[in-house]
């Protein structure tokens, strides 16, 4: 630990500048890039420059400009490219659900909903930079998380799945929810709370075997119980995604937090053999595993869904057809707006593009990490390594699945999906990331004079 | 804890890395090959999202464009005597991608070429629409109405070529489909579609016969195999006696007799009286004497074992078959496992009577954009030289001979010479089916020599001794040669 707390010459120097405004300056950018995006779809779909765009252009500026506001006021030294990154992911994102609206063979307008649900999760991140005064605080609620996050996590087993997936809570009335998306953020403090505590046993307290470290078998006990709890939600959610989510999640904080290697061959080791466990009776699986082997294998004479976004993609080539000039609608399936939306950036921007928003995302990918390594204190470590990891997993699983690198989740996009629970959790992501940044590059308060200095510089000649 | 960090940094830049690499796969490298993969629906909606470009025959569009309302599609194709153009067109479906000229000229007739991209521009900038080009044919429409209903309800094929050139004039098939029959992609379509299918219809009527089914030759293969003769120094006079017995036995088989059709005399037979009177002894036992070596290079010569002759339409390939001696002897008179599309026996025709010339053969003579600029224009090629032009008159004559006063005499045409062959290919396990009617003939007149054609039949209800192929087929390349003639007075 000794070393975290000296290592400041990454980020965080005493009178480091405090960037505010580089981060307004790039969100001028982040407000005006999906604004012309918005402008460019009207203009391809109906000729005209659509009449929304004054209306949407002020309110994603306004979103901006007071998030920008209470950053300045609440988290001065706050990581600067945070902030801008998210903006502009979720301003692209808005745009190509609106874009799809347009196509009415996809089902009823969802940007407008969006639009709200981002609101809302701009709302949270200001509130958690506002009352949030340190992330320490959240190391209290250690074991109140832990029973939250189950609590979220086994609820979907009790209401009807969608689309094969149970991974939703539905309230009558008030609409569905995916408490995968709060789980994750609320079991990575559970999780940076537990192991700073518990690292120092699972770390030292070891034998030595075939030069790894292996754990006491009291010390296996919590990795299990968490692989039991994966598997659990890979079996009764059938939601592939979320329990490879956590599983990671866990097995990347156990290794920062006791710098072990044996546990990621341990964590490898186990969610390779869950997996094959369960592939072998689950059909659910199977059918996953099958449709990313065979992508373009027609299904009773039909193009499947997985299919049509391959054909997206390729459609798409290096520059793209245009925004509203492709052909995304022909993704008939269920969720051409949320798990699929990737396919049509593919086709509409390119590769170009898809790339570009790619580098988007691993960039705030290593902000997060970034503040990790400039955090002074072990949890708040702990804590952003947890959320950044999370977050950078949920994007390879969904990019990756969308794209055929690994079999399909149902997961998705952070920010750029359609999907109430995502982006309000991800802004609060965001928030928390933003809050430990600050604290950790904020310059150290000026030393107290002290007496045994002055006596010591009497002695001196 | 900073080194397990750096190493999960590193781990998840892999992870963006990976998800680069592999959206670099599907949209670069596989890129092309998804976009235009026949099940990626932009493909048709590219197709019939302006109205498609014409095939052209003599000036006149035998295919055309209408709107639609189905969905994702604003037009359909339309076809003009789809029945009788169906060989040389091929179809495009909005539900059943599309075929042959449609398909191998999709670029142009869409108007998404490469080629097109000046013209394209220039609509863009002028507010134009995009509109595919023209497939200009080298179809001679006359000649292709003479073919089709020549044929009738009989079962077979014609393909005809201009032996100077090379230019396909007539390429017929029946029985026929209409593709307008399935352009677009209701229910109707679909039944109409499946309808044609083989398994559906024994009598494949999507079948393209003049390019892409194989007959055993015939007795018309006796061309080649005079040819052989004379090419490679087995007999120079056309005239003069040829070593041939009667009976002939097959060689190394125990007396085994190759028979001819009738009392025929064809005891040491000239070249010019063994092929007018079709003498199966003689022209086996030249395909025996040569031996298979010889045969088969000069059947090359002609065009078979060539699986690349594109029209631009794909022909299948015809086969002079590598074998032992007495199936040689037995392919020399066009049977055994010898086979030939009408297209090859038409290049037989058109390269004898071109003096020893094989010119490839085609049919798109131009590709025109829309501003009728030509962005392709073919020029005749020659493919091969199977005669010398001493040795091809020779054969001219006597294949002048067979429908002067030989079993071709149906094909006479008055002040025109008509050089030709019969054929009547034994066909089935002991000859048991209806065997095929071949003809094969050259018509030449003062200013040249416009057309070479060859015609077959596929066993109709006639008796067998009525089906040679002077009867049934002959006429029929009368009409077609006829039909060329008299374009070009």
């Amino acid at each position: 630990m000794s070393s975290s707390t000296t290592n400041t010459t990454t980020i965080g120097n005493i009178g480091a500048p405090s960037r505010r405004n580089t981060e307004l300056a790039m969100l001028v950018f982040a407000v005006l890039i999906p604004v012309f995006a918005y402008i460019n779809v009207g203009l391809a779909k109906e000729g005209t420059v659509p009449a929304g765009v004054l209306g949407y252009s002020l309110g994603l500026g306004l979103l901006a400009g007071v998030a920008h506001l209470v950053v300045r006021k609440w988290a001065p030294y706050a990581d600067p490219l945070m902030l801008p990154i998210a903006t502009l992911l979720n301003g692209l994102g808005l745009i190509f659900i609106w874009r799809l609206d347009q196509e009415h063979s996809l089902g009823p307008a969802m940007a407008p909903n969006q639009l709200m649900w981002s609101t809302l999760g701009v709302a949270l991140f200001l509130a958690i930079l506002i009352f949030l005064k340190d992330h320490r605080v959240l190391q209290r609620y250690t074991y109140i998380s832990m029973v939250v996050a189950l609590v979220l996590l086994v609820a979907p087993v009790f209401f009807p799945g969608v689309n094969g997936a149970k991974i939703w809570i539905t309230i009558p009335g008030l609409g569905s929810l995916q408490p995968g998306e709060f789980a994750k953020i609320i079991i990575a403090i559970f999780f940076a709370g537990y192991l700073m505590v518990k690292r120092d046993a699972l770390a030292l307290a070891s034998r030595r075997f075939m030069g790894l470290y292996l754990p006491r078998g009291r010390d296996l006990g919590p990795i299990l119980v968490i692989w039991a709890l994966s598997l659990m939600i890979l079996v009764f959610e059938t939601d592939l995604g979320t329990s490879l989510l956590f599983f990671g999640l866990f097995v990347v904080m156990l290794y920062v937090a006791t710098e072990r290697t044996s546990w990621i061959v341990f964590g490898l080791l186990l969610s390779a053999g869950g997996a094959v466990a369960v592939a072998t009776f689950e059909s659910h699986v199977q059918t996953r595993v099958h449709n990313w082997l065979n992508p373009l294998e027609l299904l009773n004479g039909g193009v499947t869904e997985t299919a049509q976004a391959m054909y997206s993609f390729g459609s798409g080539g290096i520059l793209g057809s245009g925004l509203g000039q492709g052909y995304s609608r022909l993704i008939q399936g269920i969720a051409p707006k949320s798990d699929y939306i990737l396919a049509t950036v593919g086709e509409e921007v390119g590769l170009a593009g898809l790339m570009a928003i790619l580098l988007l995302y691993g960039l705030l990918i290593e902000r997060g990490i970034r503040t990790a390594l400039a955090a002074r204190d072990p949890f708040g470590k702990l804590l952003s390594i947890g959320l950044s990891g999370a977050f950078a997993l949920q994007v390879f699983v969904v990019a990756g699945g969308v794209t055929g690198l690994i079999p399909l989740t149902g997961m998705t996009m952070p920010f750029l999906a359609q999907g109430g629970s995502s982006v309000i959790a991800n802004w609060a992501l965001v928030a928390i990331l933003l809050r430990i940044s600050d604290t950790a590059r904020r310059p150290a308060p000026a030393p107290a004079p002290s007496t045994d200095a002055e006596m010591t510089q009497v002695v001196r000649p | 804890m900073n080194k397990p960090l750096r190493r999960v940094a590193i781990f998840c830049g892999l992870l963006v890395l990976a998800l680069l690499v592999r959206v670099n796969w599907v949209q670069f490298v596989e890129g092309d090959q998804l976009k235009n993969d026949p099940h990626n629906r932009r493909v048709a909606i590219e197709r019939y999202s302006t109205p498609r470009g014409n095939i052209i025959v003599g000036g006149k569009a035998v295919t055309g464009s209408t709107t639609t309302d189905s969905g994702d599609f604003k037009y359909k194709r339309t076809y003009k005597n789809g029945k009788m153009w169906a060989p040389v067109t091929g179809y495009a479906s909005q539900a059943f991608d599309a075929n042959q000229l449609e398909k191998l000229n999709d670029g142009i007739l869409t108007g998404t070429d490469d080629r097109l991209f000046f013209s394209r521009t220039v609509d863009m900038f002028t507010g134009g629409k995009q509109k595919g080009g023209d497939v200009v044919t080298t179809l001679n429409a006359k000649a292709q109405k003479a073919a089709f209903e020549g044929l009738g309800k009989q079962k077979g094929a014609v393909a005809a070529i201009n032996p100077e050139t090379g230019a396909i004039l007539a390429l017929a098939s029946t029985p026929s489909y209409d593709p307008s029959s399935f352009a677009g992609m209701s229910n109707k379509d679909a039944e109409a579609y499946n309808a044609l299918q083989k398994k559906n219809d024994p009598d494949e009527p999507m079948l393209n016969r003049a390019l892409r089914q194989t007959y055993p030759p015939g007795s018309t293969f006796k061309v080649v195999t005079a040819s052989a003769a004379l090419e490679n120094g087995l007999y120079h006079d056309v005239n003069s006696k040829t070593d041939s017995p009667l009976p002939y036995t097959l060689p190394d088989t125990s007396g085994l007799p190759l028979k001819n059709e009738g009392n025929i005399p064809c005891k040491d037979a000239s070249l010019r009286e063994a092929l007018r009177w079709s003498c199966n002894t003689v022209f086996g036992k030249i395909s025996a004497d040569l031996g298979n070596k010889k045969m088969k290079a000069e059947a090359e010569k002609f065009g078979f074992n060539d699986p690349g002759i594109n029209t631009p339409v794909r022909a299948s390939e015809s086969i002079y078959p590598e074998d032992n001696r007495p199936q040689n002897a037995m392919a020399g008179i066009g049977q055994a496992s010898n086979r030939a599309t009408p297209l090859q026996m038409a290049m037989v025709a058109s390269a004898v009577a071109d003096g020893g010339k094989l010119m490839k053969p085609y049919m798109v003579d131009q590709l025109v954009a829309q501003n009728l600029n030509v962005v392709q224009q073919h020029t005749p090629q020659q493919m091969s030289r199977p005669l010398s032009p001493e040795n091809a008159q020779k054969v001219q004559s006597i294949m002048e001979t067979v429908v002067k006063d030989g079993t071709g005499t149906a094909a006479q045409i008055p002040g025109v010479t008509v050089g030709g062959k019969t054929g009547t290919a034994q066909h089935g396990e002991n000859n048991k089916d209806n065997p095929y009617a071949w003809f094969i003939s050259y018509a030449k007149t003062g200013k040249g020599t416009p057309v070479a054609v060859a015609v077959v039949i596929e066993g109709s209800d006639t008796l067998r001794d009525d089906i040679a192929g002077g009867k049934l087929a002959a006429p029929i390349a009368k009409r077609v040669m006829e039909a060329v003639l008299e374009g070009q007075k």
